[in-house]
């Protein structure tokens, strides 16, 4: 637990050092929602039907984008062949970079997602119920993302097969999520949405630091 | 026992000597391509999903060829049954194709099969990328069930599957055992050409040895 702790600790400190980091996915999650009112219709009608939709395209995009550093700083100083050879298991260490890369990016995502619903015209007895589905969905989203980042940290150019890999992957977590809020909009009963979302949660975090801690292994064996 | 013509030989009986559908006419004709060839894509990533537990438990290396030869058969069988999907959809849906849960999920399946490919090709070493994908492909095993059920679970525009084990088939036998054969020829086809390729990969990798060069020169050699 105190390896948990220690790593959390070092993980987020060493995020907070680097802020403009930090600031990329968001600056790119807002980007991304400002240009579906510019490309497609700026009227509300069509935004408030399609607001939800677009938070969450935004937000697994900006957690695609910033997957890529989760392990590659660590995998380049040799600091995750120090994880890997220490006694403690290398899958609570995983658990604790997937929860400490969820604090920095899908945390904040979160609380900047009220603003753009309010910007898109969603309605705003909606919003609540936007940030609870995406606080069930985001952390699956690291935790997938957490496999596929395992698996390409040794190669270079990884970015764009990051995403190929991904994605398909991410798709039942959107379905789901956008799920919730079409129930909503229609005055429909979403409980059964969310609990899928949040049965997604829980397997997720069981099985893809598992996952996670075997591909790294692996991709650290060359 | 592998047939690997069993299918360009008899599946004249589907194509030509079942009965008219008294809804659907002849158009319904291309089950007997859509069906197997759906049903194989998802039997080939479990297939993968198996050699992948193969290889990664107990380091075999031939799963890791079968899991890297299967991927492109389950990719084009994958996108034949999307294919032939919208080309039935067409008359009988008159649309192309519809965001409904199973194709939906079988377009998951097919990117999955293209990212295990390019996951593949991506990684030099050949040991690290065959258990590179077998992980990714063990992760992308969830699909499976969704999938199967998809039909089941959500109220779709498909109709459910055509064939259970469990019960009578709804169609009558003129129509089914054409059906049956077709999948029994889709099947030995992909095993036939499942063994080809896995040989090719194990000449390609083995390119060096002596009993690979005698056997390029038509020397007797006493590996089989």
């Amino acid at each position: 637990m105190t390896a948990f702790i220690s790593v959390l600790r070092r993980d987020l400190l060493l995020a907070f050092r680097q802020r403009q980091d930090l600031l990329n996915p968001l600056l790119f999650f807002v980007i991304t929602c400002s240009l579906f009112p510019l490309g497609v219709s700026p009227e509300s009608e069509f935004l408030a039907q399609s607001a939800a939709g677009i938070l969450w395209v935004a937000a697994l995009l900006a957690t695609l984008l910033s997957l890529d550093m989760l392990f590659r700083a660590d995998f380049e100083d040799g600091a995750l062949e120090q994880f890997m050879l220490s006694p403690q298991p290398l899958y609570l260490l995983v658990l604790a970079k997937i929860l400490a890369h969820w604090l920095v990016t899908g945390l904040p995502l979160i609380f900047l997602s009220p603003l753009l619903a309010v910007m898109l015209f969603l309605p705003s007895e909606q919003i609540p119920l936007l940030m609870l589905s995406l606080l069930l969905g985001t952390p699956v989203l690291s935790l997938i993302g957490a496999v596929g980042a395992a698996l390409i940290v040794g190669l270079r150019g990884g970015g764009v097969l990051l995403s190929l890999l991904v994605l398909p992957l991410y798709i039942p977590v959107l379905i789901f999520g956008t799920g919730v809020m079409q129930a909503a909009a229609a005055s429909m009963p979403y409980n059964g949405q969310l609990a899928m979302l949040g049965a997604f949660l829980l397997l997720a975090l069981v099985l893809a630091p598992v996952a996670a801690a075997a591909a790294l292994r692996i991709s650290a064996s060359t | 026992m592998v047939e690997p013509d069993l299918y360009s030989r008899r599946s004249d009986l589907g194509l030509a000597f079942a009965p008219q559908d008294y809804q659907q006419g002849n158009s319904f004709r291309i089950i007997y391509l859509h069906v197997p060839a759906a049903a194989l894509a998802q039997s080939c990533y479990l297939l993968m999903a198996i050699a992948a537990v193969v290889g990664l438990v107990w380091k075999m290396k031939v799963a890791d060829m079968v899991l890297k030869c299967a991927a492109p058969i389950g990719a084009s069988f994958c996108f034949l049954a999307l294919f032939t999907g919208a080309v039935w959809g067409k008359p009988t849906w008159g649309t192309w194709w519809v965001w409904d849960a199973r194709l939906t999920s079988m377009l998951i399946l097919l990117f999955l099969y293209l990212g295990v490919m390019a996951l593949g090709s991506a990684i030099q070493d050949r040991t690290t990328a065959g258990r590179a994908v077998a992980v990714l492909v063990l992760v992308g095993v969830v699909n499976l069930p969704i999938i199967k059920y998809s039909v089941e679970w959500w109220n779709t525009l498909h109709q459910p599957a055509t064939f259970k084990l469990t019960e009578k088939p709804a169609m009558p036998a003129e129509m089914w055992m054409p059906l049956l054969v077709s999948a029994i020829g889709i099947y030995s086809f992909f095993g036939h050409c499942l063994l080809l390729r896995t040989r090719n990969e194990i000449l390609e990798r083995e390119k060096r040895t002596l009993w690979v060069r005698k056997l390029v020169k038509g020397e007797p050699t006493d590996a089989v």
